[in-house]
């Protein structure tokens, strides 16, 4: 079976993420930029998968010419092959426009799943997955803590608030895996050696036959108004434990009528 | 006056704390409209509560395969209803599902969506809290309906009470685009609210030590009402299991109360609970980051404290 993975690079958790004062996006330039730690887990995925099915895996991401460097990891952990979709065009795309990007770009691939991670760090819309899956015509199934293949016939743990639900879903579908899918393999020097040969497909937007109009932050389907950054939060009382803290935080809770 | 749908979340024959929030949020804008996806009979037994916090109208979008498939009966029953209705917005919970509904609904609608929002004005401007709460941004959806899926816990006030009129919404759904839900497993958690959506949590971090000292923590969410919610550390260390986990990576909360016991505060936990709206801490180390952000803290040692303070909890209630 062949297994598309979504994989996308994002400001490093670890480094200050600002927004640009002009107009409220994430300044993508002012912080150091990583693979996403869960698309990592997507790769792991799909390899395990293609390792018990056969078949290949094929990386693909939307980002500026930096991103290759993700796909480049993908590649050395051993994914087979990576696709980018790159143009200036689509610089500030929204999670709609993403969306119809990476459908179009999917258009062009052959695939029996795609996998994305749940949520990225960045954006946390958490909703790329289901309107990929939207734009295809087939299910999503997110949250993904197990997963096999059985035939045709997908089967999946799939988290929810307060346990889990067991789901099956006809394939192609598309799939976002969570933290607890698996431990990703770390890339060895066989695997980074060999990820400089592997082939690495560009598509621009007029490839993806994708309008000037229909991309990029000029014509985002959500406008931002503005952005402050919030005032930092005023450290409060504090006080050292006489061994009556306990009592005295009951009373603070008491005097702000919180208990 | 415009319509404004509101996609209703139920559980179990009641409603969720968050669709009285999304109603008031939808009198803001227009007229509140709630959609009831479920079995047949849920949206008759919903109404009056429906009423109660301010729905003109109960669309009733029932089958038996509305509670079978995952996601896609709630994006065909609400967009049934904006075909019918042609409404100002469209509002959601932001949980899991909410949020996916909202992006399959975008799509279809060729709308844009707004994910998260913490308040929305009565022109369906939206203001999000990003990066774990260290900027504000207000947005406004610029093409087509406006979709917007808001945090549980956020949206001041209630909407008058209106009629409650139950109508059903005639919808299908395609099965060959839905996954199915074969089984549901629920794991324990007890009588506690839902961690994403209660008034008060109380989380526990390295400093609980063991999986056993987890029931201080337990002890004193129980008096205050609340969830039980652990730091990353605590759940990596095997201490508490991973639902629980607070944090860029668990569960964004925004309670009335956060109480942390024994957490440093590492800015990828403080992502997850900073936009709370009072924080109390309890902490060894009076270096500790949390207490840059706390309204409270103390240093000195949690098994001291919070035992203590569990019972004075105890104590006013009475």
């Amino acid at each position: 079976m062949n297994i598309v993975v979504l994989v996308k690079q994002v400001p490093d958790t670890y480094s200050e993420r600002k927004l640009r004062e002009s107009d409220g996006i994430l300044d993508r330039d002012a912080t150091d930029n990583v693979i996403d730690e869960i698309d990592s887990r997507g790769v792991e995925a799909g390899l395990q998968l293609t390792e018990a099915h056969g078949g290949e895996v094929t990386v693909l991401t939307l980002g500026p010419d930096r991103a290759t460097e993700v796909l480049r990891k993908a590649l050395a952990m051993g994914a087979h092959k990576a696709v980018h979709v790159v143009d200036d065009a689509f610089a500030g795309s929204d999670a709609l426009q993403t969306s119809a990007a990476l459908a179009a770009a999917l258009g062009k691939l052959e695939f029996d799943l795609i996998i994305a991670g749940n949520e990225s760090t960045d954006g946390r819309t958490a909703s790329v997955p289901a309107m990929l899956a939207e734009r295809l015509g087939i299910p999503q199934v997110t949250f993904v803590r197990a997963l096999e293949i059985d035939g045709t016939t997908l089967k999946a743990e799939r988290t929810v608030d307060g346990g889990y639900t067991e789901v099956t879903s006809p394939i192609p579908a598309v799939v976002s895996v969570t933290e607890k899918i698996n431990e990703p393999r770390y890339p060895n020097f066989k695997g980074i050696m060999a990820a400089k040969s592997k082939p690495v497909t560009t598509f621009s937007a007029e490839d993806l036959g994708l309008a000037a109009g229909d991309t990029g932050g000029a014509v985002s389907w959500s406008i931002v108004l503005d952005a402050a950054p919030r005032p930092p939060r005023e450290a409060g009382e504090k006080v050292n434990d006489d061994g009556s803290a306990g009592t005295k935080v009951a009373e603070y809770l008491a005097s702000a009528r919180l208990i | 006056m415009s319509d404004v749908l509101v996609l209703v979340d139920h559980f179990d024959g009641a409603l969720r704390k968050v669709t009285p929030e999304l109603l008031a949020a939808a009198s803001r804008i227009g007229n509140p409209v709630a959609v009831v996806v479920g079995a047949p009979g849920t949206a008759e037994a919903l109404a009056p509560a429906l009423a109660e916090a301010g729905a003109a109208t109960v669309y009733a979008a029932e089958s038996a395969e509305a509670t079978q498939y995952l996601v896609t009966p709630q994006v065909a029953a609400l967009a049934a209803a904006a075909a019918a209705t042609s409404p100002a917005a469209i509002l959601l919970a932001a949980t899991i599902d909410g949020r996916e509904i909202a992006g399959r609904l975008a799509v279809r609608l060729d709308s844009g969506v707004i994910s998260d929002a913490v308040d929305v004005d009565a022109d369906a401007v939206a203001t999000q809290s990003v990066f774990g709460g260290s900027y504000t941004v207000r947005s406004k959806v610029s093409r087509g309906t406006p979709i917007i899926s808001i945090r549980a816990n956020s949206i001041e006030g209630s909407a008058p009470a209106a009629a409650g009129t139950v109508t059903p919404l005639e919808f299908s759904v395609d099965a060959a685009a839905s996954a199915t839900i074969v089984a549901v497993h629920t794991e324990p958690a007890g009588d506690r609210p839902d961690l994403g959506a209660a008034s008060v949590v109380v989380s526990g971090g390295r400093g609980v030590g063991s999986a056993e000292n987890f029931t201080v923590v337990e002890a004193l969410a129980d008096a205050l009402g609340g969830a039980v919610g652990a730091s990353r550390a605590a759940v990596d260390s095997g201490y508490y299991p991973h639902q629980f986990q607070v944090g860029q990576t668990g569960t964004t909360v925004s309670p009335q109360v956060y109480v942390a016991l024994g957490i440093s505060g590492a800015i990828q936990h403080r992502a997850g609970m900073q936009t709370s709206k009072t924080i109390v801490a309890v902490n060894k180390d009076s270096d500790a980051p949390i207490f840059e952000i706390s309204d409270f803290g103390v240093v000195g040692d949690l098994f001291d404290v919070a035992p203590q303070l569990t019972q004075a909890v105890q104590a006013r209630k009475g």
